[in-house]
């Protein structure tokens, strides 16, 4: 049964489509059918990210108008090969999507994927809702401060009022996870501490995904981190995250990167 | 506010000289559009030429003439429903009747008059040596010349003639020419030329980078670009209906 999954934050910034890029891989790699949606109609990011912005030549909008066929549009990565990407538009702007047309690509989906993932712009407008109101799973994306906190906090609200689920009585499954983190600032007392997010936002927590260079890295030269560095810490923690959204119960940890005695001495230098 | 009124509420309305009301003229060139039974059949056909050639109806009057369709065919009915959910603007209905009863729910747009009859319009990918002959009488194109960067997210939109850009073009910036496109500057984001069937129109960059090369229909994404080619000054043109890229001497 198909899962229809959104990725959101309300705050831009704080990793939705680094998120988006990881999870989907991490799902493809367990053997998932899955597909990402890019919501940023007119800010597109999410084909770059994924490596697929040289070969886009129909997108989520043409599809939602009927001009093209949503196999035209529909760009399989070449590195896994049950990962997909449903680019955005950039030329065009977020009232170019309709309710109906959504909908109608939704359905399409769902008949061919195992996970479709959606990853929403930033903001609380039209975008963000049409993003989210056909989730049946929720991946709140949340960095340890506190207007990112309440911007969170703001976007589980609507979550839980404005999506088709709710609509029908039902519930988006909402699931944390905690972008950016820092262990040696957070211990420090310079960032909100976990526990202090989860009972501001009380929703479970899917995973921590520690502040890393590796993220950058594998966006500059637009590949998921969960498959251009498997290894990594934040690599690990998608993966482990990816594990939690199929049902397996895992004891949260926050990765670190695993350095030898040489990196240690090096990083010693240069500081 | 509400309760001021201004001098100009209480004193009667002025006399004033009747307005000159302007018009121009402006020339458009309708398809018509004339569907044989069976009309499923028609309209599968129909349906790969939209495949072939996506766009080629968006905003194009168009036309139906109905002189080959008996009044009882099957499906006319719906016939009106099923070209509207294509996107065919229909403008006027030809070699019908309202009173068919097959007609009774469509609607009727308003007849035209003064239409001049013009060649066969082929669609863009049509095979075949000539090129269509869109224009009956073709009249002088303008050029579009633009003297700044397009940005990112920036569609340019001129479907009677060349576009010439006097800088760069964005990843993630559009522009689409009836003609042909020059571009003095990195090409980074779309060129779309020749639409509307100009398999002649050609593309100019001073530094070929582009997302996509599209011509007369036929496109090519950053990806089949030849290596050698990238950020070098390139045209691009359709050659037996493929676009080819070639360094510029």
């Amino acid at each position: 049964m198909a899962k229809v999954l959104v990725v959101t934050s309300g705050k831009g910034g704080v990793g939705k489509t680094t998120t988006t890029a990881a999870l989907g891989a991490a799902l493809a790699q367990s053997g998932q059918n899955v597909v990402v949606i890019d919501f940023d109609v007119g800010l597109r990011n999410l084909d770059l990210v994924m490596g697929a912005e040289r070969r886009v030549v129909f997108d989520f909008i043409n599809v939602v108008q009927g001009d093209a066929k949503l196999s035209q549009a529909l760009i399989r990565d070449k590195r896994c090969e049950t990962l997909s990407i449903l680019p955005a538009s950039q030329t065009r702007d977020k009232d170019a999507l309709t309710a109906e047309g959504v909908a109608q690509v939704i359905d399409e989906l769902r008949e061919k994927f195992d996970w479709i993932i959606c990853d929403s712009p930033a903001g609380i407008e039209r975008g963000a809702q049409m993003a989210m109101y056909h989730a049946d799973v929720a991946v709140v994306v949340t960095n340890p401060e506190v207007s990112s906190v309440r911007d969170s906090d703001r976007i589980i609200g609507m979550l839980d009022s404005t999506t088709e689920k709710a609509k029908n009585g039902e519930k988006v499954e909402k699931h944390l996870l905690m972008t950016r983190y820092d262990p040696s600032r957070a211990a420090k007392g310079e960032m909100l501490n976990t526990e202090d997010v989860l009972e501001i936002l009380s929703i479970p927590l899917l995973g921590i995904v520690p502040e890393s260079e590796e993220v950058l890295r594998a966006s500059n030269v637009g590949s998921p981190v969960t498959l251009s560095n498997p290894e990594s810490a934040p690599a690990r923690a998608y993966f482990d995250a990816a594990r939690r959204l199929q049902g397996e119960k895992l004891e949260i940890q926050i990765p670190i990167e695993r350095k030898g005695l040489l990196d240690w001495l090096f990083k010693k230098r240069v500081a | 506010m509400t309760d001021q009124t201004t001098s100009a509420d209480l004193d009667p309305a002025p006399a004033r000289a009747p307005m000159r009301i302007r018009a121009r003229g402006r020339s458009f060139l309708a398809l018509v559009l004339s569907p044989e039974a069976p009309l499923d059949a028609w309209l599968e056909g129909l349906d790969n030429q939209i495949a072939r050639s996506v766009g080629f109806f968006a905003g194009r009057p168009v036309i139906l003439d109905l002189g080959l369709v008996a009044q009882d065919a099957e499906g006319l009915e719906g016939l009106q429903t099923a070209l509207k959910e294509r996107s065919i603007h229909m403008i006027g209905i030809e070699g019908a009747d309202r009173s068919w009863p097959a007609l009774a729910a469509w609607d009727w747009p308003a007849s035209l008059e003064g239409g001049r009859a013009s060649g066969a319009v082929e669609f863009p990918e049509a095979e075949g040596e000539a090129p269509a002959p869109v224009e009956a009488a073709p009249q002088r194109a303008e050029s579009l010349i633009i003297d700044r960067a397009i940005r990112s997210g920036q569609s340019i939109m001129h479907l009677d003639g060349d576009v010439v850009v006097i800088g760069s073009v964005a990843s993630g910036a559009e522009l689409v020419a009836g003609g042909s496109i020059h571009i003095y500057g990195a090409l980074r984001g779309r060129a779309i030329a020749g639409v509307g069937g100009q398999p002649n129109a050609r593309i100019f960059a001073a530094r070929m980078q582009a997302e996509l090369l599209a011509i007369d229909g036929f496109y090519m994404i950053a990806e089949e670009m030849d290596a050698e080619i990238h950020d070098q000054p390139a045209q691009a043109l359709l050659s037996e209906d493929r676009v080819t890229v070639t360094k510029l001497p």
